[in-house]
């Protein structure tokens, strides 16, 4: 006890250069807390990107693939599923509720997608959250829009404005559907997830912006008004993906066979939990590398502190004779100054727990509202006790160094004053 | 029951290494309790060599150094570490203080490592501060204004003030100063040695007392010039 006290007065007659020390250490501490935070809550929230949904069932290709443009809206699919085909599942004794997605427009490059009203009702995300409205409400009519949180935000779109559809989904798109332009009804709540990122239609909106169309290209001399639109049939031929709510789950990998041995049209149907898990893996590894980084920035930190003690420690070679003199043993030298660079760990850790708290009560309103991520205010996890656990040892490792030198030295100075 | 004496030290013999000539060989000298003794020589007579064999930081390479009736150079390292903060206080020439304590801390500071000085401290005092203090104001270093002062702005001589308050705390047997008055000057060094004397008296410590300078020796009861009974020296010439 008497030796670390000696320690903290030391510290604290150096308190200039022990606070630069402090701070890298705080910091480095609180950007590797804060990135494990980061990491396993978005991992959480990407799991439960969708939830609530048995199967995603889709042409025949990959399921990451499926996955990607179902759910994700990322690439495109490579073929359509029969309106015949969906009915006949959709209509399935096993199935509770079904979703349509029909993709292929944008609006300033964000996607839109083809629905109808159950997605409102039955589309989960995260903890079984159902989609709730910021403003507005679903569509109701087939000139109708919802749009995402981000949409709305980045397009600066309120409910009842007027936007246009352009075809296929590149950012700038030189066809676009404005003979049929969709008013704005409703605006989703964030959810950090592609939701937000969607533009939201009727599945009949799709079907009337596209009734003069053939082949991907308006055809010349045939236009169809929005009105006249109305007029005719707008159930869809094909949609791109289904969503599948069953009644048991016990019966998911009957009626996912049953999908996938389906012989009138090649389909594919997955377990979006299983999916989401293999694409998460994929990119497990630019996970993997944020931590190295991060970890490597702690032990950039202690490294200072090491440069910091070593340097400081032949103009105390006085001071450590002094000590020897007046009774201190090696032991005591050795502690003395391993006992310093622990200290400043240990208070440059409790400070990091302090940024990260603090960063957190701050930030945490602000990331909810922008990106949907919940990022919680609890005390630390099991893994981040062991990391910071992880980061005192390393310290008092690298703290012995200096420790031992002044050991060596002391040794061999013993109390003479040769400085 | 006779007392033994404060150092006693028989055919010692000291080199750095085995293959390098002896730097000090003293055959016989006797230290009684209570005696203020000087010891004289030119810088490289051996002065900070016999020091660290009497603090037992260096071990002779034969022979014996008996202080107190202990015979050091047999104990191990943690118990010649703990009889030296127990028994032997030092004061050196310059810089004698840690320069983050507080002037009291500094005086206190033997007490941190040895049970002993700390119980003889607070049996004298009645506590720590106390004793520091009364130590403190018999070197005329009790003043407010000094004692609160960083023990870096205080002048040479009061530092070698503090610092003998600190080598006197815990009344220690043996008193060993290695050039404590060598960055004072004349005037500065007769009041320092007159209170540093009385002190001793006091606590009936034994005072080695180390320097070039020898003016001071006259002062002394006894004093010895280290290069007369060190033979290493003749022997290596």
């Amino acid at each position: 006890m008497a030796i670390l006290s000696l320690a903290l007065k030391s510290l604290f007659n150096r308190r200039y250069t022990a606070g630069l020390i402090l701070i890298s250490i705080a910091l480095s501490v609180s950007l590797l807390l804060a990135v494990e935070r980061l990491r396993v809550e978005s991992r959480n929230s990407f799991a439960h990107t969708i939830s609530g949904t048995d199967l995603v069932v889709g042409a025949r290709s990959g399921s990451i693939n499926l996955l990607l443009y179902s759910i994700f809206r990322i690439g495109d699919a490579t073929n359509n599923i029969s309106w015949k085909s969906y009915k006949k599942f959709a209509e399935h004794d096993l199935v509770k509720w079904t979703i349509p997605i029909s993709l292929g427009d944008s609006h300033k490059g964000y996607r839109v997608m083809g629905t109808n009203q159950d997605y409102f009702r039955y589309y989960k995300y995260g903890n079984k959250n159902s989609l709730a409205f910021n403003q507005g409400q679903p569509f109701e009519q087939v000139y109708q829009a919802v749009l995402g949180q981000e949409v709305a935000r980045e397009l600066g779109y309120q409910v009842g404005e007027k936007i246009i559809i352009a075809h296929g989904a590149g950012k700038t798109s030189f066809t676009l559907h404005d003979d049929k332009p969709f008013e704005v009804v409703g605006i989703l709540k964030p959810t950090g997830t592609p939701v937000d990122r969607t533009v939201h239609v009727p599945l009949q909106g799709i079907e009337a912006i596209h009734k003069d169309w053939i082949g991907g290209r308006q055809v010349a001399g045939l236009k169809i008004s929005a009105e006249e639109a109305l007029e005719k049939n707008l159930t869809p031929k094909a949609i791109t993906a289904f969503l599948v709510g069953l009644k048991s789950k016990i019966a998911t990998f009957r009626v996912q066979r049953e999908i996938n041995d389906y012989r009138k049209e090649p389909l594919l149907a997955i377990l979006p939990g299983v999916a989401l898990q293999q694409l998460w893996d994929m990119m497990g590894v630019a996970e993997n590398a944020l931590l190295v980084v991060t970890v490597l920035v702690v032990f950039v930190g202690l490294i200072g502190m090491l440069t910091v003690m070593l340097a400081g420690l032949n103009e105390r070679r006085r001071e450590m004779a002094i000590l020897r003199s007046v009774g201190a043993r090696p032991g005591h030298i050795l502690l003395l100054v391993t006992g310093e660079s622990l200290l400043l760990s240990l208070i440059g850790i409790a400070l990091g727990l302090l940024l990260l708290y603090s960063g957190l009560l701050l930030g945490q309103p602000a990331i909810e509202s922008r990106y949907g991520l919940h990022l919680p205010i609890g005390i630390p996890s099991m893994r981040e006790w062991i990391i910071l656990g992880l980061v005192g040892t390393s310290s008092l490792i690298i703290g012995l160094i200096p420790g031992y030198r002044a050991y060596r030295y002391s040794l061999s100075d013993g109390m003479s004053m040769r400085i | 029951m006779p007392q033994t004496a404060a150092i006693l030290l028989k055919d010692l013999r000291f080199g750095w290494r085995k293959n390098l000539p002896e730097v000090l060989h003293i055959a016989d000298l006797e230290v009684p309790r209570g005696e203020r003794i000087f010891i004289g020589g030119a810088s490289g007579s051996g002065k900070s060599t016999l020091l660290a064999l009497l603090a037992g930081v260096n071990l002779p390479t034969q022979g014996e150094v008996k202080v107190l009736g202990e015979t050091i150079n047999h104990l191990s390292g943690a118990r010649r570490d703990h009889f030296r903060s127990d028994h032997i206080g030092f004061v050196f020439q310059l810089f004698n203080l840690i320069p983050y304590l507080s002037v009291l801390e500094n005086v206190t500071l033997p007490c941190r490592f040895s049970h002993l000085r700390r119980q003889k401290a607070i049996e004298a005092g009645g506590d720590l501060q106390t004793e520091a203090m009364r130590l403190l104001t018999h070197l005329d270093m009790a003043h407010e204004s000094l004692i609160h002062r960083p023990v870096t702005e205080l002048s040479v001589g009061q530092q070698q003030r503090v610092a003998t308050a600190r080598a006197l705390i815990g009344a220690p047997e043996i008193i060993i100063a290695d050039e404590p008055t060598s960055a004072l000057d004349s005037d500065m060094r007769q009041a320092f040695l007159r209170l540093l004397f009385q002190e001793c008296d006091d606590t009936g410590s034994t005072l080695l007392f180390v320097s070039h300078d020898r003016q001071l020796a006259t002062l002394f009861e006894r004093h010895i010039a280290l290069d007369e009974i060190n033979q290493a020296d003749q022997e290596g010439q």
